[in-house]
């Protein structure tokens, strides 16, 4: 089992090794001259030659590549050109903890609400409470969720002056205020995650609730409740983990809409105005956190399985 | 007569179920004398599993008509789901055919059989593990203590309908239902759990309801046997009787391709059940019957004593306009 876990860790480097070299280099080949920014739009060739020594960007990609590795690895991502702050600081340290947080909560909203209305879906199949989640979810995962977000506003934070309308606090400080300021983005960025966590639920526990093992747990006398919950639910925690995991990508996409909206600084905010700028170290700290991000929780999510499902164990 | 047959532990009163506009089952009658083991034979399809299924009240999305009314509980069928719940287990229990996918593949087996006993019986953490010990141990598992903490798919197939058998017996129920235990099983392993079953229910004082499609296994195992076909009972009465002086041409054919095995000439009944949309009006069994008269495809022979005057519900009856 050990050997497998670390087969996982070492296939997991390469990937994260690819979308490095990748992101470096795409960065690389984008229209736009960052020196010619940097410089503004009267400069002599010296000076532009000696700003491209300088950050080195005369060296051969594979040396660039290294370097830059290297240097990224050890928390040196360079400073930005035009706010003028170290990298670091700004994308790991403050951009990045505000796009966890978005994204935490709203995966526990999604899972929080999705799988109880798709567990009461599957068990109340084909009645009228199905049907209404059934349009619900479809409406969710149909409906841009930067409208939803900007109608979460207007209603919610203009009209009735329940949330604040835009702003961030962290809750790791102030739990609650955090909390009161995570509500309306969370909400927002999760509709259509709880929607599809909704209809997974649903479409993988009817399958469940067929199979001879439930038949058999009721059998033996236990009540419909844990006969659901503890032999049913239990059982649908892989596909659903595995398309949770497979998702984040479309869940840190979401971010970038919802923090623009809610006016939160995190990495897309961040990414938005790095690309805008033409910032391409910010940029690729940004892809490269995001990559990560992803890369490990689908990491994760493989090293789930064998504790989810006992058959997917190694024998001893 | 009468008066020598012992209190029925569940009667069957009409028993029909319907899936859809299909009637799976049609008005079967039967009775169980406490403490007897009961065959019910037949082809797939034969409803010999929906009687079971029915009496658990665990057939989903089907419509149950008819009595099946277990001694102190009163009629099954009239009883709410909550009252059911505290029944199974505990006074009714079964077994299912395949064992491997009746128990839960994310908990061990001793976890399972636990909560049954905790659950059900209100036994402490401990006592209940000391219970699954003896319990595993009663059913032949060796190493009780470590299996105890084996996940389903790490035993075999003969294992894991061990451990079935020890949870269905787990509450020494009155009644235990055995959905053709054995067909997942490999033959060697299928006479062991068989005997089994018989073995640990007759300990307990229990009676037995076992699904079998093998008339010879049923006729040394059951005291007595049901034979039913298309979702109607044929032929039911003493195993001895049914082995050896049935009437109903079709336990002949049941029969005959169970001993052809030996001259290696596997005789299966020939022809297939007729679908339920298409049931003749008179005998169900007379499209494929050798001794079919003009009578019999028109009219319904009702279930009658095999001998004058032997009426009792637990003798020898059968359905048949020219018997053997």
């Amino acid at each position: 089992m050990l050997l497998q876990a670390l087969g996982k860790i070492a296939q997991t480097l390469v990937v994260l090794f690819i979308v490095s070299v990748a992101s470096f280099g795409l960065l690389k080949l984008a229209p736009g001259d960052p020196i010619q920014i940097m410089l503004g739009s009267e400069f002599s060739q010296e000076s532009y030659d000696s700003l491209t020594a300088e950050l080195g960007l005369d060296r051969p990609f594979l040396v660039q590549y290294g370097d830059w590795a290297l240097r990224f690895v050890s928390g040196d991502w360079g400073t930005s050109y035009v706010a003028r702050t170290d990298i670091f600081t700004y994308a790991f340290k403050e951009a990045l903890p505000v796009t966890l947080t978005l994204a935490s909560f709203s995966l526990a909203f999604a899972i929080l609400i999705g799988v109880p209305l798709g567990v009461l879906s599957a068990v109340k199949k084909d009645t009228a409470f199905d049907a209404g989640a059934a349009v619900l979810a479809l409406t969710g995962t149909a409906f841009p969720s930067f409208l939803l977000g900007i109608l979460l506003i207007w209603f919610f934070a203009v009209k009735l002056g329940l949330f604040p309308v835009m702003g961030y606090v962290s809750p790791w400080q102030d739990f609650w205020t955090g909390i009161y300021h995570i509500i309306l983005p969370g909400l927002t960025l999760s509709t259509y995650f709880i929607a599809m966590i909704t209809r997974l639920t649903r479409a993988t526990l009817i399958e469940v609730m067929e199979q001879p093992y439930i038949a058999a747990a009721r059998a033996r006398g236990e009540p419909a409740w844990r006969v659901i919950w503890v032999h049913g639910v239990r059982n649908i925690a892989m596909p659903l983990v595995t398309i949770l995991g497979l998702q984040l990508g479309t869940l840190l996409q979401g971010t970038v809409l919802t923090e623009t909206v809610f006016n939160l600084p995190g990495i897309g905010q961040m990414l938005t105005s790095a690309v805008l700028g033409r910032e391409y170290m910010v940029v690729q700290a940004g892809v490269m956190m995001t990559a990560t991000l992803f890369i490990g929780v689908n990491l994760l999510v493989d090293l789930s399985y064998p504790v989810l499902d006992p058959r997917l164990r190694a024998r001893k | 007569m009468t008066d020598m047959i012992p209190s029925p532990i569940l009667t069957l009163t009409d028993l029909t179920v319907f899936r859809g506009a299909a009637k799976i089952l049609d008005k079967v009658n039967l009775s169980l004398a406490e403490g007897e083991t009961l065959a019910l034979v037949g082809e797939s399809g034969a409803g010999k599993s929906t009687i079971a299924t029915a009496v658990m009240r665990l057939l989903d999305g089907a419509k149950v008509d008819g009595k099946a009314e277990l001694e102190g509980a009163g009629d099954l069928l009239a009883l709410s789901e909550k009252q059911m719940v505290t029944l199974r287990g505990r006074r009714l229990s079964m077994i299912f055919q395949d064992a491997g996918a009746a128990l839960n593949p994310a908990y061990t087996v001793g976890r399972q059989l636990i909560t049954v006993l905790r659950r059900n019986l209100g036994l402490s953490k401990t006592e209940a593990r000391a219970r699954a010990v003896e319990l595993f141990t009663s059913v032949g598992i060796n190493d009780p203590e470590g299996r105890l903490s084996a996940y389903p798919h790490q035993l075999s197939g003969g294992m894991q309908q061990r451990v079935m058998v020890a949870i269905a017996l787990a509450c020494n129920p009155d009644l235990l239902l055995a959905d053709e235990p054995t067909s997942a099983l490999d033959v060697t392993i299928q006479a062991q759990i068989v005997r089994l079953i018989l073995s640990q229910t007759r300990a307990r004082g229990a009676s037995c309801i076992f699904v079998l499609h093998d008339l010879a296994l049923a006729s040394q195992a059951c005291d007595r046997i049901v034979v039913l076909y298309a979702g109607q009972v044929v032929e039911a009465g003493p195993a001895r009787d049914i082995l050896e002086h049935h009437r109903h041409p079709y336990t002949q054919q049941l029969k005959s391709c169970v001993l052809e095995i030996g001259t290696r000439e596997l005789t299966a009944p020939e022809g297939t059940v007729p679908p339920h949309d298409r049931m003749p009006a008179g005998c169900r069994f007379a499209t494929r019957c050798p001794r079919a008269l003009p009578r019999c495809a028109g009219e319904a022979p009702p279930l009658i004593p095999a001998r004058d005057g032997a009426e009792s519900p637990l003798a020898h009856h059968f359905a048949c306009w020219n018997p053997e």
